[in-house]
């Protein structure tokens, strides 16, 4: 036995000094590759086979269509949708008035931080106005809402610019108050306009802060859009999703419900582009 | 680069200077007279005022009372014939290495950044990000970024504190040769006598918020640090500097309170 082990320890080394080109079994690189194919693919192992359990599970109905459609329904659903060109424009009504809610209160609180944030006279005159308006739940003026706009569009653009407000107003104006002090005295010293200070020191030091701010506005800006088209609408994801109730489409639904995450990925992917682009310098966000 | 001829240093005076904040007085009644062209060390222990006197000459806070002159004009706020190197780079992380140098340059300017990076030995490194740079490097940047304004005036607000004696060997050298050739008046703060007694004409000793000495270093430069005179001289002043106990300034405010001896006061808990 242990003669057997010896032989085998000694072997590879011995082969690789009679057979310096013949190495081991697989060249590093491709061993490395299919390791590195492997770690890529292991975190998809359990979603797939979810999704491949839940197919069986419908096909040999275990499970309702009433509960929940098959997979391959869904997709189909999905293609049908995209085919009629239906699907395309729900979601260009829904994005237009996530994105419309977003640079109305986003731009809002991006100006109004930075207001608060640079000059001491409106952080007296607005900063606790706004801190005692923050803690109102922006669903918590639905009926509000509903009596001052009706049901239509105004209705839910008020409230997605209502929320997406706030957390980019609140980090805007940290961002600026936590700028190094030591840099903002580098600048005067170095003969900067008060222009020149704003765009090359404090507006790039609140940069990282306003995009936590934004990220934290995007995810908040879907919750309130999807409340908003449950509630009612002619148009957008949201009333597909509830006309398909109706009719107890459940594959609709659920591409409905796919949408809005798929629409939140993209909108979170795209936060975190910018991040990489904009704090390219910052260690923490630098690509390996 | 300008030679001496054509930039030359500031001549710096200082008379009757003091700075207090509230009750608490950290600058009393300095006087000194600074030639054009002239290195000057300011060493002391922390919190004896010489840092403060940087920020006045600098521009950067307004004396309680005295004046303070450059080429016989007063001082009222920053001047553009003053820079400062700080303890802490102060780069500007989002910006590369070039940009932060060439801060506050005019446009046409610009181009200066590389030549000066070039004599600070920085020259491969214009487009890095400042996180990629040493403690060493980066103050090298900082250097690079005074000087390309042409300054009449530099201070330097202990400077190489944080960096390891190596590198501040380095740095000393790198520091006298582009004064040597650029002219200009240097007024450097430092706790570490060493350092003083390697670069200045003349190291002058704060205590307590005055000015408790004034001596003149007659070595010939470039100095050798393993020198005798050199180590008799650092010896000198060191222990001038260590004959005064270290002053806490919340000692001295508890002394304030009328009758009550700081000695004499104890807790009961």
């Amino acid at each position: 036995m242990t003669q057997t082990i010896r032989e085998l320890q000694v072997s590879p080394l011995a082969d690789a000094v009679d057979l310096p080109i013949e190495g081991p079994l697989l060249p590093a690189p491709v061993a490395r590759l299919a390791r590195h194919i492997a770690q890529r693919l292991l975190p998809w192992a359990v979603p797939v086979g979810l999704i491949v359990l839940w197919q069986i599970a419908s096909s040999q109905g275990w499970l309702s269509t009433r509960v929940l459609p098959a997979p391959l329904e869904v997709v189909k659903a999905a293609w049908a949708l995209t085919a009629s060109g239906e699907l395309w424009t729900h979601v260009r009504v829904s994005a237009g008035r996530a994105l419309t809610g977003l640079a109305i209160g986003g731009g809002l609180g991006l100006l109004l931080g930075l207001l608060t944030g640079s000059i001491k006279l409106f952080e007296t005159l607005l900063d606790s106005t706004i801190q005692m308006v923050r803690n109102i739940p922006a669903l918590a003026l639905i009926p509000l809402v509903i009596l001052w706009f009706g049901i239509d569009e105004w209705a839910k653009l008020f409230l997605i610019s209502v929320s997406v407000f706030f957390p980019i107003y609140l980090n805007t104006f940290h961002g600026i108050r936590n700028v190094d002090p030591g840099l903002i005295e580098m600048g005067r010293t170095y003969g900067l306009s008060r222009w020149q200070l704003y765009r090359e020191v404090i507006l790039p030091g609140a940069l990282s802060s306003i995009l936590v701010g934004l990220r934290f506005s995007l995810g908040l800006m879907w919750v309130i859009l999807i409340v908003a088209e449950t509630i009612s609408a002619q148009a957008g994801i949201g009333y597909l999703t509830m006309n398909a109730r109706e009719f107890l489409q459940t594959d609709v639904v659920l591409v409905g419900i796919l949408l809005y995450a798929l629409l939140g990925k993209l909108a979170d992917v795209f936060a975190k582009g910018l991040e990489r682009y904009w704090l390219r310098w910052h260690p923490g966000y630098q690509q390996h | 680069m300008t030679n001496e001829t054509s930039n030359p240093g500031v001549r710096l005076e200082i008379h009757g200077l003091s700075k207090q904040y509230g009750e608490r007085k950290v600058l009393r009644q300095a006087d000194l007279v600074i030639e054009p062209g002239e290195f000057v060390a300011i060493v002391g222990r922390s919190g004896c005022g010489k840092s403060t006197l940087l920020r006045l000459v600098a521009g950067l806070e307004a004396a309680s009372e005295g004046e303070l002159r450059l080429d016989g004009q007063a001082v009222t706020g920053l001047s553009d014939d003053t820079r400062i190197m700080f303890q802490d780079a102060r780069l500007l992380p989002w910006r590369r290495v070039r940009d932060n140098v060439a801060l506050g340059l005019p446009k046409e300017q610009r181009a200066r950044a590389d030549e000066v990076l070039a004599q600070v030995g920085l020259g491969e490194r214009l487009g890095d990000w400042p996180a990629k740079l040493s403690g060493g490097q980066r103050q090298r940047v900082s250097l690079a970024r005074a000087l390309v304004h042409q300054p009449r005036l530099l201070l330097l607000d202990e400077p190489l504190g944080a960096l390891d004696a190596l590198t501040r060997i380095e740095m000393h050298q790198l520091i006298e040769g582009l004064w040597r050739k650029n002219g200009f008046t240097a007024l450097l703060v430092t706790h570490d006598v060493q350092e003083a007694v390697a670069l200045a004409d003349r190291v002058i000793l704060i205590e307590d918020g005055r000015i408790a000495l004034d001596e003149r270093i007659k070595l010939a430069r470039p100095r050798e640090r393993g020198d005798a005179a050199f180590a008799a001289i650092e010896n000198r002043i060191l222990h001038r500097v260590l004959q005064q106990p270290e002053r806490d300034t919340e000692t001295s405010a508890d002394a304030r309170w009328p009758g009550i001896p700081a000695a004499g006061l104890r807790w009961a808990i």
